[in-house]
């Protein structure tokens, strides 16, 4: 595995030191969660992103952006992890830039992208656990374009898109992945209803519902019927991204956890001085390592076309949501009573790790995939 | 083509040349190692003949200086022979705890004399080396070590038992931890090389519940050991001994990875039919080949200077818990054909896995030293 350059290190400074200052809980995510934000993030934010060419970072040179790759995009995604920092990012300048990446729609949505004043939603969920294959939502030919029926949920900033990717089946049946055809919502399409909703963590999701919404056929995202291929481009690139956001949200429980063993005293000794905790917190360390590394093995993987890419991503989305399950719940735990109140930070990563944790599927699914992948 | 496609280009030639067909087949066993030694026996022709070619060149190790008997390769060069040596499945030409763990101490500690002398010895497996750290009432707590070595003016005196001494029975040399003060308990360390022939040695292996007895008890009664071999300075010897353990660790934390040819993944191997052990192999899995993620990682870190220190405490802890996860999930895949002692390797390798989160620092002693040196945690 190669280490990171010089101008990936630069990157990353870049980014821990902005979303450290201005990503911060208190900044953002307390602010948009007490002021009752529909978005539940900041626009500005986003902007400020845009000013530093981080929403662009996907995006091929040849449309203005940086050109990078999922490596990048990781060191980034790490640093929102960390802070909490309710952003776009994920969905659209990472898993939408991939679903658009070399299509017609590229030349349309790739400039409001690079300024910061576009966001993107996936809409691929028809039923509470993730299954891509499953896409049921109905899209049928009519005249020179679609009409669209159905329903969609888990549709993350779903209610502050500017344009829904939405999968849908044009032939086959639900499980096949032949058949699936991605289109571009507009969010004024009309028959569409976005419930926008607030989820655990005060991330905003949607429910779709789409009422004979009728589409032109160049809202076609690729190939008709060959919409797995943008799809799983897609959904490889979020998986990825959310498992160096997953290696984020654990490694920052864990840092204020430790913070904590350092200072709280109880039977007239720092916690952090008993063994019980000292080897938890060290397991923990070790497991937030390993996480990190599958997460860059997974990108590298990426960035490189690797034959064995899938499986990579699968590996290191298991392992962060795991590894990320444990590093909120030791966390949790180990802060003891004050662990369990709102003022506390604690208990908001384990609220994010479990939004984090199921999308793009869970721990469960990416297991699966990686038998499946091997053959068994 | 650069240079360094060049260099492989050279290599694959110079592998599929020189590298006998036998030596391509997969290890068995432990036992399919060749060890070298004054009193080996080579398996085959084939084991011998590896041994020399690769000796020659000094690519038994690549990355050693060639002053010491070493290939004189760069870190990516070494990498580019590992890489052409796993894709004919060449087994390693000789295993050695003189490799793994005495060469990198000496290079970093020894005496110019010292380093000529031995080092050559060692890649060209010449000297079967043991290592002599535990003692009866020293295990976790190594730096309690009793084991005694007096100045005598032209030698020291060592009196005292090793114990965990792996294959002491069959080594030629011992490197060993011994005191040489009790004014402190780690500045009274030394560090001594001496030969198993010396009068006063002996050795009695010990059975373990794997079947094997790759560990000895080492009895020393009154052995004189010539001044001149100590590694670094008189009741400096812990620091070459911690340095050393670092290597050890690494080594050990390999383990995590597979051994022998064997794949890292068990579900491919086991091809579980049971839902519930299929999901429990596939859990195992994810973590296994996130390990192997990271020991890439780390190994890339190490090289560069980029890890801490402390961090082959880490990759000791999980690589050798993750090695006993496999061992009991291969015994639960094979049902009562695992149970089986006589030609059954399976039982014999998931017993002998035991011993992996207690030699070379138990897990909890592991995990200790990331809490105090990592994680800087208070009071350790």
């Amino acid at each position: 595995m190669s280490l990171l350059t010089d101008d990936q290190k630069m990157l990353q400074e870049t980014a821990a030191s902005f979303l450290a200052e201005e990503g911060s809980i208190a900044k953002q995510l307390r602010h948009w969660r007490e002021i009752g934000c529909k978005d539940g993030f900041g626009h500005g934010l986003w902007k400020q992103f845009a000013e530093l060419g981080m929403t662009g970072i996907c995006i091929p040179e040849s449309h203005g952006g940086l050109g990078l790759g999922a490596t990048e995009a990781t060191l980034v995604l790490e640093e929102i992890g960390r802070n909490l920092t309710p952003s776009p990012f994920l969905t659209t300048a990472v898993a939408g830039v991939r679903a658009l990446e070399g299509t017609a729609h590229a030349d349309r949505w790739f400039p409001g992208i690079l300024s910061g004043e576009v966001v993107l939603a996936l809409a691929i969920e028809e039923g509470p656990r993730h299954s891509p294959e499953h896409t049921a939502l109905e899209a049928k030919r009519q005249g020179n374009g679609f009409v669209l029926n159905g329903k969609k949920q888990f549709v993350v900033q779903g209610g502050s898109a500017d344009m829904i990717v939405a999968a849908a089946r044009t032939s086959g049946s639900p499980g096949d992945r032949e058949g699936i055809t991605l289109f571009a919502v507009p969010k004024e399409a009309s028959g569409l209803t976005v419930d926008s909703q607030a989820l655990v963590d005060s991330s905003k999701a949607a429910r779709l519902k789409l009422a004979n919404v009728e589409l032109d056929a160049d809202a076609v995202i690729g190939e008709i019927d060959g919409g797995w291929q943008p799809l799983s481009r897609a959904l490889a690139a979020g998986s990825a991204g959310a498992a160096a956001e997953l290696v984020g949200v654990a490694s920052g429980a864990s840092a204020i956890t430790l913070d904590y063993l350092r200072q709280r005293k109880q039977f007239g000794k720092l916690i952090g001085e008993f063994q019980a905790l000292q080897h938890r917190a060290a397991h923990l360390y070790s497991e937030i390592e390993i996480a990190r590394a599958a997460a860059f093995k997974a990108a590298q993987s990426l960035d490189t076309n690797d034959e064995s890419a899938e499986l990579h991503v699968s590996v290191a989305k298991a392992k962060a949501a795991d590894v990320a399950n444990l590093s909120v719940r030791e966390g949790v735990q180990m802060h003891g009573g004050i662990g369990m109140t709102d003022e506390h930070d604690i208990g908001l990563f384990m609220k994010r790790e479990a939004v984090l944790g199921e999308l793009f599927g869970d721990v469960y699914f990416h297991r699966n995939r990686v038998a499946e992948l091997s053959g068994y | 083509m650069t240079d360094l496609d060049g260099f492989r280009s050279e290599t694959r030639a110079w592998l599929e040349a020189n590298c006998p067909a036998e030596m391509r087949e997969p290890m068995r066993s432990e036992a399919d190692a060749c060890w070298g030694g004054r009193n080996w026996t080579f398996q085959s022709d084939a084991q011998r003949q590896w041994l020399e070619a690769m000796a020659e060149r000094g690519w038994t190790v690549p990355d050693w200086p060639k002053d010491y008997g070493g290939g004189g390769l760069s870190a990516a060069e070494a990498r580019v022979l590992k890489e052409e040596m796993q894709r004919i499945g060449a087994r390693p030409p000789l295993t050695s705890f003189g490799i793994s763990m005495l060469g990198p101490a000496l290079l970093k500690f020894g005496t110019e004399e010292q380093k000529k002398h031995y080092l050559g010895q060692i890649a060209r497996g010449e000297i079967r080396w043991c290592q002599g750290y535990s003692e009866p009432g020293a295990g976790s707590d190594l730096a309690g070590l009793q084991t005694k070595a007096e100045d005598k003016g032209d030698h020291w005196l060592v009196n005292g038992q090793k114990v965990w001494t792996s294959y002491a029975d069959k080594a030629d040399w011992i490197f060993c931890l011994v005191r040489t003060s009790t004014d402190s308990k780690q500045g009274g360390i030394s560090f001594l090389l001496f030969d198993m022939e010396t009068p006063g040695v002996s050795t009695k292996p010990i059975l373990l519940i794997s079947g094997s007895s790759p560990f000895c008890e080492t009895f020393f009664d009154d052995v004189k050991v010539p001044k001149e071999q100590i590694v670094g300075e008189v009741n400096k010897g812990w620091d070459v001994a911690k340095y050393l353990l670092g290597h050890e660790r690494e080594m050990i934390a390999g383990m995590g990875l597979g051994t022998g040819g064997s794949s890292v993944t068990l579900g491919p191997i086991t091809k579980p039919a049971d839902p519930l052990l299929r999901a429990e192999i596939a859990a195992f899995d994810v973590d296994a080949l996130a390990f192997a993620a990271m020991s890439e990682r780390f190994a890339a870190m190490w090289k560069a200077g980029e890890a801490h220190p402390a961090s082959p405490s880490m990759m000791k802890y999980a690589g050798t818990e993750l090695n006993k996860r496999r061992n009991e999930l291969m015994m639960a895949a094979g049902g009562s054909d695992a149970l089986e002692w006589e030609n059954g390797s399976t039982p014999r390798s998931w017993l002998r896995s035991k011993g992996n989160s207690i030699e070379g620092g138990t897990s909890e002693i592991q995990l200790n030293i990331v809490a105090k040196h990592i994680l800087r945690l208070p009071g350790t």
